[in-house]
């Protein structure tokens, strides 16, 4: 689809704990193919601290009804805004934007591991690749059960595990602490992963480590989203790249972390 | 329905809405979004004789009613442009302006040179003004001996409508402009961005790897308004206003100020069709004030 700029009517605001929200959103016109990977950047109206659009990632596409859904953690003004937004109520929103995770011509067996609220990223991408025959594992950091939310919608498209920093559910740690990330990860021909830059740092440094294919999905602070302003850049082999519009989803062997 | 064309020196406008160098692109990236052809013309991204990356991240702040950037030039030098970008370009119908910079005056002119030679671009902008690089840009445009050195030696070697970009961070801009008006050049453009900084209170730390940078948006709007109302006064070669123009009203303000044109900076980035909107919108206020021409609004302020 290309890029575009609707007013999209909120059908409807879930709120899924203190400080999550997970907007549906519907378009006017008929919706074509939006890739797991992709995100929206949405436009805040009447807050006097918010002047810039707010990126998300696109947390699930309904064709049928012309929705795409936006996973929303409260953070600051804008987001907290947005969060707030009243079903029937509309919000400017520009998407599709951005680049996509690659999705395998066969099946392979691919491990997403999110962090926080970069789980958003990895919905739709768990739905195509189990649709299109992925064997797939989904592993999900966060600092406390209260923060694991949506488990339920990803162990449809494939097998779950968990880790929260306070042991309240599953293993008690980080992502990389999972018996998983040990000698069972040879079994994965690729790992996609989004979250805080520390952790998608520590997956790529071990994906690195077993030759595992890694994509990680940036999300550095941007003005446009279109890839004119040029301040949202990740530092690559290949010099300076718009996340915007080259990314936000990257080989790590492409980026020039220090790992 | 008014008669919205303006000639800005020897570049004739279909409309007086151009956009900003910096905030457009190359226009190629707004295809999606609108008709690039209905505007009155599009400065593309600052371009230097040598590629250049441009500063480490962050590069951008968002501060109240606007934004700090501190992109450095990014790009990928002049031949690169004129090779891979330039014909990629030559499907569009408006005025194409390239906004030239360097470090020393040999860069100017050796951009310029290459510029020059590319028949479908209608002219440039000399950069002068650029906050963002530690050499040249906005050095050159803050003392009159120097704006005389480097807009003299590009108007020897460019031979179309050459538009200077002036800085606000300067404590006379009417002297300053004056000595780019004396130095040949057609127009003036102004403003550029303001240097600013910001502060993450939590981390002490600068928000920008480059601890300042240019300050855009509506916050800045009043300065350049002001800027172009005192710098009409003092030349008379036209004025391209700049400065946090967001819609029509704005727009309108800058004409009546003294300015023959506008160009749409950062409200680009917030709805990329917004200059679509400003040019309706300046035939709706023309017509609604009974105004036959853009022309019988410029410098039209009420005193």
């Amino acid at each position: 689809m290309r890029k575009t700029v609707l007013n999209l009517k909120v059908i409807s605001n879930l709120q899924l704990n203190d400080d999550h929200h997970l907007l549906e959103l519907q378009s006017p016109d008929q919706l074509e193919t939006i890739n797991p990977g992709q995100f929206a950047n949405l436009l805040v109206d009447h807050s006097p601290s918010v002047f810039l659009r707010r990126p998300f990632s696109i947390y699930s596409v309904d064709y049928l009804n012309n929705t795409i859904s936006v996973f929303i953690k409260e953070i600051g003004d804008g987001t907290r805004a947005l969060g707030k937004t009243p079903v029937g109520s509309f919000i400017n929103t520009m998407f599709p934007l951005g680049n996509s995770f690659t999705i395998p011509d066969e099946p392979q067996r691919i491990l997403l591991i999110g962090g926080g609220s970069g789980v958003a990223s990895l919905m739709s991408l768990a739905q195509i690749l189990s649709k299109k025959s992925n064997e797939v594992s989904i592993l999900i950091g966060a600092r406390s059960a209260v923060d694991l939310v949506e488990l339920g919608h990803f162990s449809k498209y494939g097998t779950v595990y968990t880790t929260t920093e306070d042991g309240t559910l599953g293993t008690k740690g980080y992502v990389t602490n999972h018996l998983i990330m040990g000698d069972q990860l040879a079994q994965f021909d690729r790992i996609y992963t989004c979250g805080p830059e520390p952790m998608m740092k520590a997956v790529a440094l071990i994906a690195k480590e077993k030759a595992i294919i890694c994509e990680v999905s940036l999300e550095n602070s941007m003005a446009c989203g279109f890839g004119v302003c040029l301040c949202c850049i990740a530092e690559t082999i290949d010099g300076h790249k718009c996340v915007c519009t080259d990314g936000p989803v990257f080989n790590s062997t492409q980026l020039k972390w220090q790992i | 329905m008014a008669d919205l064309s303006i000639k800005v020196h020897n570049l004739e406008l279909k409309n007086p809405v151009m956009t900003a160098s910096g905030t457009f692109g190359y226009g190629l990236e707004f295809d999606d979004f609108m008709d690039v052809n209905l505007l009155g013309g599009i400065v593309v991204k600052g371009t230097t004789i040598h590629p250049r990356q441009g500063n480490a991240y962050p590069r951008m702040a968002e501060t109240a009613l606007g934004m700090l950037n501190s992109v450095g030039l990014q790009n990928k030098g002049a031949h690169y442009f004129a090779t891979d970008i330039y014909p990629k370009l030559t499907k569009y119908k408006t005025n194409i302006l390239v906004n030239v910079s360097g470090s020393t005056i040999e860069e100017y002119i050796a951009c310029a040179e290459i510029i020059n030679e590319l028949d479908l671009i209608t002219g440039i902008e000399l950069n002068i003004s650029c906050p963002n690089v530690k050499e040249g840009g906005m050095a050159f445009g803050t003392s009159c001996p120097s704006i005389e050195a480097v807009v003299s030696a590009v108007r020897k070697v460019y031979h179309k409508t050459m538009m200077v970009k002036l800085s606000p961070n300067v404590t006379n801009i009417g002297e300053l402009a004056k000595s780019a008006e004396f130095s040949g050049a057609d127009s003036l453009s102004l403003i550029n961005t303001l240097l600013g900084m910001a502060i993450d209170a939590e981390t002490r730390k600068p928000i920008l790897s480059t601890i300042t940078g240019g300050l855009s948006g509506p916050a800045i709007k009043p300065i350049a308004l002001r800027m172009v109302w005192e710098v009409s006064k003092a030349v008379s070669i036209p004025l391209v206003g700049i400065g946090g123009i967001m819609n029509a009203t704005d727009a309108i303000e800058f004409f009546l100020a003294g300015a023959s044109a506008i160009q749409v900076g950062t409200a680009n980035y917030l709805d990329p069709s917004v200059t679509i909107k400003i040019i309706d919108g300046i035939d709706s206020y023309l017509n609604r004030h009974k105004f036959n021409s853009i022309t019988d609004i410029i410098g039209g302020l009420h005193m």
